[in-house]
């Protein structure tokens, strides 16, 4: 090929590519600003809820981008997308479990090379086997209703949710299951003077953060990427130009279903325990973190993710975790007010 | 790919290119398609004109396996396509610039050509984007533009141009003047020639019944999904019926 400008991803065409980069970085920055100066949080714990909110907005990102993909190409809002993320959770626990109980292994493992060597082992065995699962769900439940009226596959995701989330039920009870924590947090930490930040939340961010790279990369750059995206705009012109819509709808639920079940994983590192209504709770609010970044939109979905993240903490840290939920969706209540189609949605659907 | 084949001489040895054997195609509960029967030889252009609902983009689309006839049969180079999906079709050599050029407004010009390429191997379309760009110098100029942001007539272009990426035997256009200024008809009408003069097969659907005439060798004329007069351009157009109905005369 001749030398031609390799092309700018979709958000950049319209603000510099610079342009979210230094917001974000602007607006976590202001949030520091914000807990230590007008709320008055000591600088140590302002820190440290800076490094949660970016692990545990990371975790909502990576599962919004499920939600955001799908709608985006099928114009379905997957409601058992939280509960996938559920199973991802699960299958990363029974798998860390076996292999700890088989090697006599103990959480946490301080031993770096074998730690990231077992978290990888965990992500290649989670990611694929969520995404297939996923497939399996728009091949079994979806595909069949795909010239039906909308609500008809609508009510059918609200329908594969409560059977994922019974399974789960049957399988491993009502309680919290505690996951293997294999992740060294009390003791590996960042310090800067009197203050720690556990590694932890920068590795869950920066695994986050990496994966979504690779996810943009791929729609963006490659030719199944942009056969997504002509999907996504136009079905039928897609398939002149030779696109298998079931192929391609197929590998947007695998990619869906890989970062639902990456996030499972890294849940578990984060939190110790999985349930079987994780699904329900984190699963709302990832897809809250879609539609407040703009459903259909990657970037949006990467930021809502991390707005909602922050909201949380926020309200967390002021002591009023009850308040959590309530805090998240009336920023999202508010943003839909002022722009009905999220941060980065498309205002109108467009056509040439 | 040759460089130019001879207009308008189709192989001896074979059939026609492209044959619609008494053709029915439903929409829903509508009988779009009402028996329709068309040849296209190689290297021709073939036009199909007609009035608004008269099945001329049916036709294409019954073509292109957007659409599959209920009865009847459509065969491209002798093989029978009535049931492969519009997907396969593009890699037997059938290309298809729909009507309302449908073109992807959130993808840059260069990746809507690479779309075109879809079914091809990414590192040899090199040559393809050159060619299309010789033909569309507008859409060298805006090749990182999203193509939404394009002008009509452009877009026209793009939509043909893209088409033209797989590099298909068969070229389907649908309404490819529709909406564009006097001058860019004449443009795009001198770029139709051109392509079939490089070799490639066009079946043109056209409400612009004078520029589709001058520009086709044959023609067939479509009403309420019957063909009801069928010739070279030249017959067609001086039928006094078509005259009257397409080219404004009375």
């Amino acid at each position: 090929m001749t030398a031609i400008a390799t092309p700018a991803s979709p958000a950049s065409r319209r603000r510099p590519a610079w342009f979210l980069p230094v917001v974000s970085l602007g607006g976590v920055a202001a949030y520091y600003l914000l807990l230590r100066f007008v709320f008055g949080i000591g600088e140590g714990t302002a820190l440290q809820q800076v490094a949660n909110a970016l692990s545990t907005g990371a975790i909502y990102a990576l599962v919004a981008l499920g939600y955001t993909m799908v709608y985006g190409i099928i114009e379905l809002i997957n409601f058992a997308h939280g509960d996938v993320f559920m199973v991802g959770a699960f299958v990363s626990l029974f798998f860390l479990v076996q292999v700890l109980g088989n090697t006599g292994l103990t959480a946490p493992i301080t031993n770096l090379p074998v730690l990231l060597l077992l978290i990888g082992a965990a992500l290649l065995v989670t990611m694929p086997l969520i995404g297939l699962l996923n497939v399996g769900i728009e091949r079994f439940f979806y595909r069949p209703l795909r010239n039906a009226p909308r609500l008809a596959p609508l009510i059918t995701a609200i329908g594969v949710s409560f059977i994922l989330q019974n399974i789960a039920l049957v399988i491993a009870g009502s309680g919290d299951e505690s996951s293997p924590q294999i992740f060294p947090i009390r003791d590996w930490r960042l310090s800067i003077g009197e203050i720690t930040i556990p590694y932890l939340s920068l590795f869950v961010f920066a695994l986050a953060m990496v994966l979504m790279v690779l996810l943009q990369t791929f729609v963006g750059r490659t030719r199944l990427g942009r056969a997504m995206r002509s999907t996504a705009q136009d079905r039928e012109a897609a398939a002149l130009m030779g696109v298998d819509l079931n192929q391609t709808i197929a590998l947007t639920f695998l990619l869906g279903g890989a970062l639902a079940g990456a996030a499972g994983v890294v849940w578990g590192l984060t939190y110790g325990y999985v349930r079987s209504d994780l699904g329900f709770n984190a699963g709302l609010k990832a897809f809250t973190s879609a539609v407040l970044g703009g459903i259909g939109n990657i970037t949006g979905a990467v930021l809502g993710g991390f707005i909602i993240g922050f909201v949380e903490v926020f309200a967390t840290t002021l002591g009023q975790t009850r308040w959590s939920q309530f805090v998240v969706f009336v920023v999202l209540a508010l943003v839909l007010v002022f722009r009905p189609a999220g941060i980065l949605g498309q205002q109108v659907g467009e056509r040439a | 790919m040759t460089a130019t084949a001879p207009v308008a001489t189709a192989p001896a040895t074979r059939g026609p290119m492209l044959m619609l054997d008494d053709v029915h195609t439903y929409y829903g509960h509508i009988h779009a398609l009402q028996g329709v029967s068309i040849e296209v030889e190689q290297g021709e252009v073939v036009t199909l004109i007609g009035a608004n609902g008269a099945g001329k983009t049916t036709t294409l689309k019954t073509i292109s396996g957007l659409l599959h006839p209920r009865e009847g049969r459509v065969l491209f180079e002798g093989s029978d396509i009535s049931r492969t999906a519009a997907h396969h079709l593009v890699r037997t050599g059938i290309g298809h610039a729909p009507e309302g050029r449908r073109i992807f407004s959130r993808l840059s010009v260069e990746e809507n050509l690479q779309m075109g390429a879809f079914t091809r191997n990414q590192k040899e379309i090199g040559p393809e984007l050159e060619r299309v760009m010789t033909l569309f110098p507008r859409l060298r100029e805006r090749v990182n533009q999203q193509g939404g942001t394009l002008s009509g007539g452009e877009q026209q272009m793009l939509a043909i141009a893209r088409a033209l990426m797989s590099r298909p035997r068969l070229l389907l256009l649908d309404e490819p003047s529709l909406g564009l200024s006097p001058i860019l008809v004449q443009q795009i009408f001198s770029i139709i020639r051109e392509i079939n003069e490089q070799g490639t097969t066009i079946l043109l659907v056209e409400q612009n019944a004078q520029q589709a005439l001058n520009v086709a060798h044959r023609a067939y004329v479509l009403q309420t999904g019957h063909v009801v007069l069928a010739g070279s351009a030249a017959d067609v157009a001086s039928n006094e019926s078509v005259r009257k109905a397409y080219l404004g005369e009375d």
